[in-house]
C-alpha cells in the first residue's frame, strides 16, 4: 500500500503549483485552472486521511468541496463572460482599472 | 436518526428554510417583467425576512442541536442572526430607488440577497467545518454575483472578477488548513476537534501550518491586512447598496465563524493563532486608518474605514474571554447600524447622471438639508468613536477587555490609530458644515430609504444611550465554556 506521506506530499505539491499559478500567471483562464489545483489538493488530503483514519467524514467533505467548487467556477466563468463583453481581453493587467 | 430528531432539526433550522423557500418563490415571481415593480419585489423579500425574524425570535431560548451535530441554535447564533436579518432588511429598504437610478431593475437582485442571507445564517449556526464551509460559500457565491450586478459597467465587472478569484483562493487556503486539521484529529465537528486537540496536545508541527492556513482563509473574509487588497476595489466597483450589505453582513457572519473556531475549538493551540491574530489586527488597524486619509472617493474611503474597524474588532479576539467576545459582538451590532447609515447617505446621492461618490460632493449639505446633515454627523461621529454615540461604546468595551487582560500597549496603539481615523470622518463633517455648496442637492430620498436611515440613526443613538443593556445582551449570548 502506498504510504500516507506520499499522498500528503502530492497534495502539498499540487497546492504549491496552484498557488504559484494564481500568483504568477497573467491569463484569467489559467488563474482559474490553477485555483482548481489548489482546491483539489485539499480533496486529495481529505480522501487520503479519510482512508488512513478509516473515517468516512473526509470523503463526505470532499464531495461537498467538489460540488461547491463546480458552482464557484460556474459563477467565475459567468463573470468572466460579462467582463469579456465590455473588454475583449483575458489579461488581468488589462482588466484592472481601479487603483489606490 | 429517528423521526423526532429530524423534526427537531427542521424546527431548529426553520428561519433558514423560510428564507430559502421564500427566495425560490421570489425567483418565480421575478419572471414577470420587473421594470417599475421594484417596490413589489422589495416588499415581498422584506416579508420573507420578517417571517424568518419571527421564527428566529421564537426559537431563541433553549440550545437546540440539529442535524447530527452540524448545526446549533444557541444564544450566540440568535444574536448574529438578528444582526444579519436586520442588515438585510435595511439594505432591501435602501434598494428600490437605487436600482431604478442604476437601471438594474431585476428581481434576481433580491433573490440573491436572500440566498446570501441564508448563507450567513447557516454560518452563524454552523458547528461543523463542513456546514461552516457550505454556509460560507453560499454567502460568498451570492455576493460575487451581486458585486458584478452592473453588467455594463466595467468597474463592477472588474470588482466581481477580483472578488471571485481572490475569494476562491482564500477558500482554497482555508480548506487546505481544514484538511490538515482533519488529518491530525480525525474530526470535523468543532467540539470533537477541541476534545482531540486537548487529548493529544499541540505536539505535531503540522498543526502550526494547519492553524495558520485556517486563520489566513478566514481573515480574508473580514478584509483584514495583509489580505485586504480586494476590499477597496470591490467596494468601489459594486453597486452601493451591495457595498453597504457586504461591509456589514458577511463581515459579521465571518466574525461569527472566527469566534466559533478560534476561542472555542482551537483554544488549546492559542499560542499558535494568538500572535498571528495580534499582528494582523494591529497591521489592519494601522493600514485602514492611514490609507483612508488620502482617499477622494467616498466608497473607497469607507472601504478603508471598514478595514480599520475589522482590525479593531479583531483586537477583541486578542483580549479573548467572555468580555472580549461580548465586546466583538456588540461592536459588530453597532458597526452594522452606523455603517449602513452612512452608506444610506451615499445611496441617496446617486440620482440621474450624478454619481455622488466624490467626497467633495457633500460640501454645503448642511445649508439645504440640515436634518440630513445632522444625521450624517451622528453616523460619522459614531464611526470616529466620539461619545455619546454608540461607536464610542463599541470601541470602549474592546479597549476595556484589552486592558483587563493586560494588553495595555495594544490598547494605547488602538486609541492613537482611532485618533488618526477620526480625521477623515471629521473632514466630511467639516465639508458639510463649513463649505458653500457647489451645486444644488437633488437627493434620491424615498420613504423606504428615509425609514432605513431613521432606523440606523435610532440604533446608533439608542445603543449610545443604553450601552450597558446591549452589552448584557451580548454577554448573555456568548456561548458557554468561555471563562
Amino acid at each position: 500500500m502506498v504510504p500516507l506521506s506520499w499522498y500528503v506530499a502530492l497534495g502539498a505539491g499540487l497546492f504549491v503549483i496552484g498557488a504559484a499559478g494564481v500568483l504568477l500567471r497573467r491569463n484569467v483562464l489559467v488563474v482559474l485552472m490553477s485555483l482548481e489545483l489548489m482546491l483539489n489538493s485539499a480533496n486529495i488530503n481529505f480522501i487520503a486521511f479519510s482512508r488512513f483514519l478509516g473515517d468516512l467524514g473526509g470523503q463526505v467533505f470532499a464531495i461537498f468541496v467538489i460540488t461547491v467548487t463546480a458552482c464557484e467556477v460556474a459563477v467565475a466563468l459567468a463573470i468572466l463572460v460579462t467582463v469579456l463583453r465590455n473588454k475583449a481581453t483575458l489579461e488581468v493587467d488589462e482588466i484592472a482599472i481601479m487603483k489606490g | 436518526m429517528n423521526t423526532d430528531m429530524i423534526i427537531a432539526s427542521i424546527v431548529a433550522s426553520l428561519p433558514e428554510i423560510i428564507i430559502i423557500a421564500g427566495a425560490c418563490l421570489l425567483l418565480l415571481v421575478s419572471l414577470i417583467p420587473a421594470r417599475g415593480r421594484m417596490v413589489l419585489f422589495a416588499g415581498l423579500s422584506l416579508a420573507v425576512v420578517a417571517a424568518a425574524a419571527i421564527a428566529t425570535y421564537a426559537l431563541a431560548g433553549p440550545v437546540r442541536p440539529a442535524y447530527g451535530g452540524m448545526f446549533v441554535v444557541d444564544g450566540f447564533a440568535v444574536f448574529f442572526k438578528i444582526v444579519v436579518l436586520m442588515v438585510t432588511a435595511l439594505v432591501i429598504l435602501m434598494s428600490p430607488k437605487y436600482l431604478e437610478e442604476e437601471d438594474l431593475e431585476r428581481g434576481e437582485y433580491f433573490v440573491l440577497l436572500l440566498f446570501a442571507l441564508a448563507g450567513m445564517m447557516i454560518m452563524t449556526s454552523a458547528i461543523d467545518l463542513v456546514s461552516i464551509y457550505v454556509g460560507l460559500e453560499l454567502m460568498a457565491l451570492s455576493v460575487y454575483v451581486l458585486t458584478g450586478f452592473m453588467r455594463h459597467d466595467s468597474r463592477s465587472n472588474e470588482a466581481a472578477l477580483k472578488y471571485v478569484i481572490l475569494g476562491a483562493v482564500s477558500s482554497a487556503i482555508f480548506l487546505y488548513g481544514v484538511s490538515l486539521v482533519y488529518g491530525l484529529t480525525g474530526a470535523t465537528q468543532l467540539s470533537e476537534l477541541a476534545a482531540a486537540l486537548s487529548r493529544d496536545g499541540p505536539s505535531d508541527p503540522m498543526l502550526v501550518l494547519a492553524v495558520v492556513f485556517m486563520v489566513t482563509g478566514l481573515v480574508f473574509k473580514v478584509g483584514a491586512a495583509p489580505l485586504h487588497m480586494w476590499v477597496p476595489d470591490v467596494y468601489e466597483g459594486a453597486p452601493t447598496t451591495i457595498t453597504a450589505f457586504m461591509s456589514v453582513g458577511p463581515k459579521a457572519a465571518a466574525f461569527a465563524i472566527i469566534l466559533r473556531i478560534f476561542p472555542e475549538a482551537l483554544t488549546v493551540v492559542d499560542d499558535i493563532w494568538l500572535p498571528v491574530v495580534t499582528v494582523v489586527a494591529v497591521l489592519t488597524l494601522t493600514l485602514g486608518s492611514f490609507v483612508a486619509l488620502v482617499q477622494t472617493n467616498i466608497k473607497r474611503m469607507l472601504a478603508y474605514s471598514s478595514i480599520a474597524h475589522a482590525g479593531f474588532a479583531l483586537l477583541g479576539l486578542v483580549a479573548g474571554g467572555q468580555d472580549g467576545i461580548a465586546g466583538i459582538m456588540l461592536y459588530l451590532l453597532i458597526y452594522a447600524f452606523m455603517n449602513l447609515g452612512i452608506f444610506g447617505t451615499v445611496v441617496m446621492m446617486r440620482k440621474g447622471d450624478f454619481s455622488g461618490e466624490n467626497i467633495e460632493d457633500y460640501a454645503g449639505l448642511a445649508k439645504s438639508h440640515p436634518g440630513l446633515a445632522l444625521l450624517m454627523l451622528i453616523f460619522l461621529f459614531s464611526l470616529a468613536g466620539i461619545p455619546p454615540t454608540a461607536g464610542f461604546f463599541a470601541k470602549f468595551y474592546i479597549l476595556a477587555a484589552l486592558v483587563a487582560q493586560g494588553h495595555v500597549a495594544l490598547a494605547v496603539i488602538a486609541v492613537l490609530l482611532s485618533a488618526v481615523a477620526a480625521y477623515f470622518y471629521l473632514r466630511i463633517v467639516m465639508l458639510m458644515y463649513m463649505k458653500e455648496p457647489a451645486r444644488s442637492f437633488d437627493l434620491a430620498l424615498t420613504p423606504p430609504l428615509r425609514l432605513a436611515l431613521a432606523v440606523a440613526g435610532l440604533g446608533t443613538v439608542g445603543i449610545g444611550l443604553l450601552p450597558a443593556w446591549f452589552l448584557d445582551m451580548a454577554r448573555g449570548a456568548v456561548f458557554p465554556g468561555i471563562g
